[in-house]
């Protein structure tokens, strides 16, 4: 469903992409792994449109995404790390705002806003305006932003920073629901518990290049651990990109 | 379209969800606005004018300077107190009198030798408020009148000019000095006077008034029309109003720079709309805002203060929608130069009133310098002022409107061009 080729990008001297590729499959989950820095951010970035990569390509279904106005940026769902929400207005009004901006209307809109709402358990505050939310209630409203257009790809960005095991656990069913309807879901984290729970698949990069791109097993495979115990996603992790502090 | 609908909606909420901001853009240039109108509308038609506080210490004492102290009594611009010297003196100090004029001891005898000849010259001594610069002028004017005429008519005709008269005359007529056509000449005006002075008593109110003003002057302001009086409140809200609409404008610049900053713009870029889309509604809601906020003033101005739109609807709307529209892509260059909101808020803040100012919108232009009214004509706010004033209290019919709108739809693509080629598309 999604293929990344050869990704490139650099902001003046400095190369954020080197050379990133991999692909998501329908009803898959894919782990985008990496240190601080390591250009997770800007190849979510490239994948929906917001910065133009300066090689390499991105394919939705087959069909090479370019320019801003490109039908194929529908089949995109994205889901910022930002609480990318209007405090002021309604969860409602948010919703109708950012589904009409990919064409929903009318009865359209409604259906997909009551769907979403459902899907994230906030049906009965839709009235009430985002400001009165707790962290974990406005992601939940993030995620259910970023599904409304019921994209066949969704990227989503650090989705559970700063939230209660609770509403952390609530997204992750969400995750599993949506990855059952055939999604193909692109998933950016620091915590590795969420990756071991949720991947299917683990992308590692650092310093803008992929460095693995495997099954959790294989990866834990690849680590030997003393005393002959199982490896963890966090050593496979340190292994792969230093202990070194970064940014 | 339905994408452009959904951002306008989106702002219009927003707009009216932050009651700051909706007090900040109708009520606050209303009660502004009115506040000017009423210091600016002049005195109307039948209205005194305002009247300017003046002390006047007459340590003379003589019918010259009784006669001067009596005609600045009589003046209508004028409010006369003939407190002591020290508490005039304390009352300009303190500013509750503008001018205090002291006539020193024997003024009239040495203005009346002054008047005739090259005699030393006496001084009135005016102490002022040197922040009443413009009411000392006012007084200085004033005084002269009634100075000139208190002498001449003492001189013509009164005790002091009789006495000056038979003085003068044996001295002239003795004079070895004086040229004989010149001697001639002044002692035919002298007995003249002489003979004049026969006729009537110094003490007839009906003798000459002296050197008066030798015109009247018919007042005719011109307005819309005839016997329509200035209305102040009219200019008064065409540049409150748009102050203010600058202000909203910059504050949706300023909005778009939070919106960036909270991320909302990756949801924005994300979605399969165009840059042009973006601004597009960006402009538009911004002009629907700033529109509603000219209106809403003037709404308010119509009917309160009877502001009128004497000269062409159409050509206010015109005026009114470029000014908008001007106004809303000045927000989004706000949006594409500012660097963050709290730097973009106070260079906005600056920017706005050196426009409104500039533009006339606080006082006229036509107290600044050539050069500096020269340069108003690049200030977007000032042709904004100057339509809106021609739509309303000076009656220009819709020609008068084509120029200002058109200057401003000018400002807005330049503006937009501007927006365009500096705005940050790429989102990390």
């Amino acid at each position: 469903m999604l293929t990344v080729k050869n990704l490139r990008k650099s902001f003046g001297t400095l190369v954020a992409v080197a050379d990133v590729s991999f692909s998501i499959e329908c009803g898959q989950l894919v782990g985008l792994l990496g240190p601080n820095g390591a250009g997770k951010t800007t190849t979510v970035s490239m994948l929906t449109g917001l910065i133009v990569p300066d090689r390499g390509e991105v394919m939705i279904g087959g069909h090479r995404l370019d320019g801003d106005i490109d039908p194929a940026k529908r089949r995109i769902g994205l889901v910022p790390q930002d609480l990318a929400l209007y405090d002021e207005l309604t969860a409602r009004d948010n919703l109708r705002f950012f589904g009409a901006l990919y064409g929903l209307s009318g009865a359209a809109l409604d259906g997909a806003i009551q769907k979403a709402l459902q899907l994230v358990e906030l049906s009965d505050r839709e009235r009430d305006r985002v400001r009165t939310f707790s962290g974990g209630m406005k992601r939940r409203l993030n995620l259910a932003a970023g599904l409304l257009h019921d994209p066949d790809i969704l990227l989503l960005d650090e989705p559970t920073v700063g939230v209660d095991p609770q509403s952390r656990n609530a997204i992750f069913d969400n995750l599993e629901t949506l990855k059952h309807r055939g999604k193909a879901l692109l998933y950016t984290t620091h915590y590795m518990e969420e990756a071991e729970r949720l991947a299917d698949r683990i992308v590692v990069i650092d310093h803008g290049s992929v460095i693995a791109d495997d099954t959790l097993a294989g990866l834990t495979n690849r680590v030997a651990v003393a005393g002959g115990g199982a490896a963890t996603l966090e050593s496979v992790f340190l292994s792969l990109t230093g202990r070194s502090l970064r940014d | 379209m339905t994408a452009l609908l959904a951002m306008v909606r989106k702002d219009l909420q927003l707009f009216f969800s932050d009651r700051r901001a909706v007090i900040m853009s109708f009520l606050v240039p209303i009660a502004i606005a009115s506040f000017f109108g009423s210091i600016f509308s002049g005195p109307g038609n039948n209205a005194e004018p305002a009247k300017i506080n003046i002390a006047v210490i007459d340590r003379d004492g003589t019918d010259i300077s009784r006669g001067i102290v009596s005609g600045l009594s009589g003046d209508r611009n004028l409010r006369v107190a003939t407190p002591s010297e020290e508490a005039a003196r304390a009352q300009v100090k303190n500013g509750k009198t503008s001018v205090a004029v002291v006539i020193p001891p024997g003024f009239g005898e040495a203005s009346g030798r002054a008047f005739f000849g090259n005699a030393s010259k006496p001084e009135l001594e005016l102490v002022y408020d040197p922040s009443r610069s413009v009411e000392f002028a006012m007084v200085r004017g004033i005084l002269t009148e009634y100075v000139m005429q208190a002498v001449s008519r003492e001189m013509f005709g009164g005790r002091q000019g009789r006495q000056y008269v038979d003085q003068v005359l044996p001295q002239i007529q003795s004079s070895s000095t004086m040229p004989d056509d010149q001697k001639r000449a002044l002692i035919l005006l002298l007995q003249s006077a002489q003979q004049l002075n026969g006729r009537t008593s110094p003490d007839n109110a009906s003798r000459a008034p002296g050197i008066t003003m030798p015109y009247s002057v018919k007042e005719a302001a011109m307005t819309s029309g005839d016997r329509v009086a200035y209305n102040g409140y009219a200019h008064s809200f065409a540049g409150m109003g748009i102050q203010f609409l600058l202000f909203a404008a910059a504050n949706l610049g300023i909005e778009m720079l939070l919106e960036r900053q909270r991320g909302m713009w990756k949801r924005l870029r994300s979605a399969p709309i165009s840059r042009m889309l973006l601004l597009a509604g960006k402009t538009l809601s911004g002009t629907i805002i700033a529109l509603m906020t000219l209106l809403v003033s003037f709404g308010f101005a119509m009917i309160v203060f009877k502001v009128r739109i004497a000269g062409s609807l159409a050509g206010f709307l015109a005026v009114s929608i470029a000014c908008s529209l001007m106004a809303a892509t000045f927000g989004l260059l706000v949006a594409a130069l500012g660097r963050t909101p709290a730097s973009a808020r106070g260079v906005t803040t600056l920017a706005v009133l050196m426009m409104v100012m500039l533009g006339g919108a606080w006082v006229p232009t036509f107290i600044f310098p050539a050069w500096l009214q020269q340069l108003t004509l690049v200030v977007p706010a000032r042709w904004a002022v100057d339509g809106l004033d021609a739509m309303t209290w000076r009656g220009i019919g819709l020609a008068g409107a084509i120029v200002p709108t058109l200057v401003q739809l000018g400002f807005a693509v330049a503006f937009l061009a501007v927006a365009m080629s500096r705005f940050r598309w790429e989102e990390v």
